[in-house]
């Protein structure tokens, strides 16, 4: 097991190089500097730029500049925002929880909803009630979450006025910020209505960002189950004389899952780049508002670092995906 | 055919025993997916919209009817016959910004699958032909973009290159990169064991002709089921980046950025806010609806 995960660290760090130099390049390959982009539009003087130069080290050669970076990126220096000029890192932590309580009820969304789905629809296959779980599927798969969301809020902001349009909580409340997730920060401050207005302000921004997710979630299942049901081992339970619902749960879903905790893992990517629209739209003060901000304010450390600790992410998710499905499927452990 | 079996429709008896030709049979299986066909269709509806946009469109995508300011589609109170579907904030005619926002959203998915179809070929074909050491650089260079998340990367590349409609097909073309890479190099890695192969490599077969006509045809089938895929991601992206504002520039009618500022309209004019998203949707679905049927009728696993 261990060298199974040594394995795949070994093929991890030279990734995570390549995205380190990919990520500093950016800064090199955008027209101009970051200097420049600092002074805007009135321009600045060649004293004061020369100055600004040495004092950001971009005068240097760029490998030294390179190193410095990822030795700098290593100890969680990311340098700072050019607006705030807050620590790229502080700004980034400040805003995680949010997205991060945003995509676990997205996901917790999609899995409670998508699993069922495409169980059912496997073991419904070809009635309608199969051809309408794949074709809501299919079109909540086509669906570009920006305009989903808007729909979401026309009918269920605007039209019967049950959720709140941004935001994440109502203005009278301020919980202190104890986990930075809301939905624990309103309950642990026991401010009376405090949670309910988490939760109301939760909903929409969940469904619109759970939906593909969902949608893939219920596509994938249905498929896995429909394989593992033609088992020789599902064939064996039924002959057995098992009642149908243990056959499937016990027998068919746990095996058809195996598959199906990999593309939940592999949705973190699109959890996260979801979180930039959904963000956007909603008000949500998370890592994907923060990231399209910056980029319209042309405030590149916090992009840089933005797709740098991103990134990291995922790796890391899928490094434990990958672990997780060695411990649950020892083929793939053994394999080369 | 009701031909009645007479001695003399003996030849055509023999024809329909004959195998089909694989276009022929391609096309009958792909008919037999309802879904493809509706999606094709739909595909066909889009492709004919922005082809002649300029005949279909009443109006000019880009002209202001100062005097029309958000008038709501001809059915509703107040609407007119002049604006099928009603006008923007602006005054401009959302049918016609719709038809020639079909032009752009094809021609998005059009250049940015080629690109991406074009080098992710090259690539992978170089990562199984020319030994390990190309091969692992070239697959960690895709698992160094595969572990951005797509938009995320996108909207890196727009950084980089700055806002606007060229930018964002660049950029949607290097995100989609890697799944063309993967899969020549999976496809092509298989053919190379096969018999046809090694037949043509002792023939004396250069790599480059091994390459390209001897392998490349053969993989083909996966590719064309991707590139469909590809088309429906791209216009996605297109429209996410156009209504984040970072691709498509107004008063360009690309329909996510038409969505761009429909927020604000969310109460006054429902079209504003639902119309170009039911265009996004129907195009993507199209894609992914031919797409699956393609797969499905290319796939032989699945032939009975």
């Amino acid at each position: 097991m261990i060298s199974f995960i040594l394995r795949r660290l070994g093929v991890l760090i030279p990734t995570f190089l390549g995205i380190t130099v990919l990520v500093f390049a950016l800064i090199h390959l955008i027209p101009g500097d970051p200097v420049e982009a600092m002074s805007g539009e009135r321009g600045m003087e060649p004293a004061r730029y020369a100055a600004l130069m040495t004092e950001f080290g971009l005068d240097r050669p760029l490998p030294v500049q390179y190193i410095d970076y990822v030795f700098k990126a290593a100890k969680g220096d990311l340098g700072n925002s050019i607006v705030t000029q807050e620590p790229v890192l502080r700004e980034f932590l400040d805003r995680f929880p949010a997205t991060f309580e945003l995509s676990l009820c997205a996901m917790l969304f999609a899995v409670c909803l998508g699993i069922p789905a495409g169980v059912i629809a496997a073991l419904k296959r070809n009635t309608p009630i199969d051809y309408g779980v794949m074709g809501v599927s299919l079109t909540g798969y086509s669906m570009p979450i920006f305009w989903w969301a808007l729909l979401l809020i026309l009918f269920f902001s605007v039209h019967l006025g049950w959720t709140p349009v941004s935001g994440r909580l109502a203005i009278e409340f301020d919980p202190a910020r104890v986990t930075g997730l809301m939905l624990i920060d309103s309950i642990l401050s026991g401010e009376e209505g405090a949670f309910l207005s988490a939760v109301s302000h939760l909903i929409l921004p969940t469904i619109a960002l759970g939906t593909i997710p969902l949608a893939t979630l219920a596509r994938m299942t249905r498929s896995a189950m429909l394989e593992v049901l033609g088992e020789d081992y599902v064939r064996a339970a039924r002959a057995r004389g098992l009642s149908p619902l243990r056959v499937v749960v016990r027998h068919a879903l746990r095996n058809a899952l195996i598959p199906v905790i990999t593309v939940i893992g592999l949705q973190v990517g699109t959890l996260l780049a979801g979180a930039i629209l959904t963000e956007t739209i909603f008000s949500w003060p998370g890592i994907g508002k923060w990231m399209v901000e910056a980029i319209h304010r042309r405030d590149y450390p916090v992009v840089q670092g933005g797709i740098l600790l991103s990134a990291t992410l995922v790796i890391v998710v899928n490094l434990l995906v990958d672990v997780l499905y060695g411990v649950i499927n020892p083929r793939i452990r053994h394999a080369r | 055919m009701n031909t009645p079996h007479t001695p003399s429709s003996a030849p055509d008896e023999l024809a329909v025993l004959a195998p089909p030709s694989p276009m022929a049979e391609l096309w009958r299986d792909f008919c037999r997916n309802k879904g493809a066909v509706f999606g094709l269709a739909l595909v066909s509806t889009y492709l004919l919209l922005a082809l002649f946009a300029g005949f279909v469109a009443p109006h000019s995508p880009i002209e202001q009817f100062r005097d029309a300011v958000l008038t709501p589609p001809a059915w509703e109170d107040g609407g007119s016959v002049k604006f099928l579907l009603g006008t923007d904030a602006v005054g401009r005619d959302m049918l016609s910004r719709l038809i020639f926002g079909s032009r752009l959203s094809l021609a998005i998915g059009l250049i940015s699958v080629t690109l991406s179809l074009s080098l992710g070929v090259v690539l992978g074909l170089a990562a199984a032909f020319y030994g390990r050491k190309v091969d692992t650089a070239i697959m960690r260079l895709m698992d160094m973009l595969l572990a951005l998340p797509s938009l995320l990367l996108a909207v890196a590349v727009i950084a980089i290159l700055g806002p606007g409609l060229a930018n964002a097909m660049y950029a949607i073309a290097i995100v989609r990169l890697p799944a063309f890479v993967r899969l020549t190099r999976a496809t092509a890695i298989a053919e190379l064991q096969k018999d046809y192969v090694i037949a043509s490599r002792i023939a004396g077969a250069g790599t480059l002709r091994l390459m390209f006509i001897t392998v490349l045809p053969n993989c083909l089938a996966p590719l064309i089921v991707q590139a469909t895929l590809g088309f429906s991601t791209a216009i996605l992206d297109a429209a996410a980046l156009g209504f984040l504002g970072l691709g498509a520039q107004p008063p360009t009618p690309e329909w996510g950025s038409m969505l761009a500022g429909a927020l604000e309209f969310i109460q006054r004019a429902w079209w504003v806010v639902s119309l170009p998203g039911i265009a996004i949707l129907l195009a993507v679905l199209a894609f992914n609806l031919m797409g699956d049927g393609l797969r499905d009728a290319l796939d032989p696993k699945l032939k009975r």
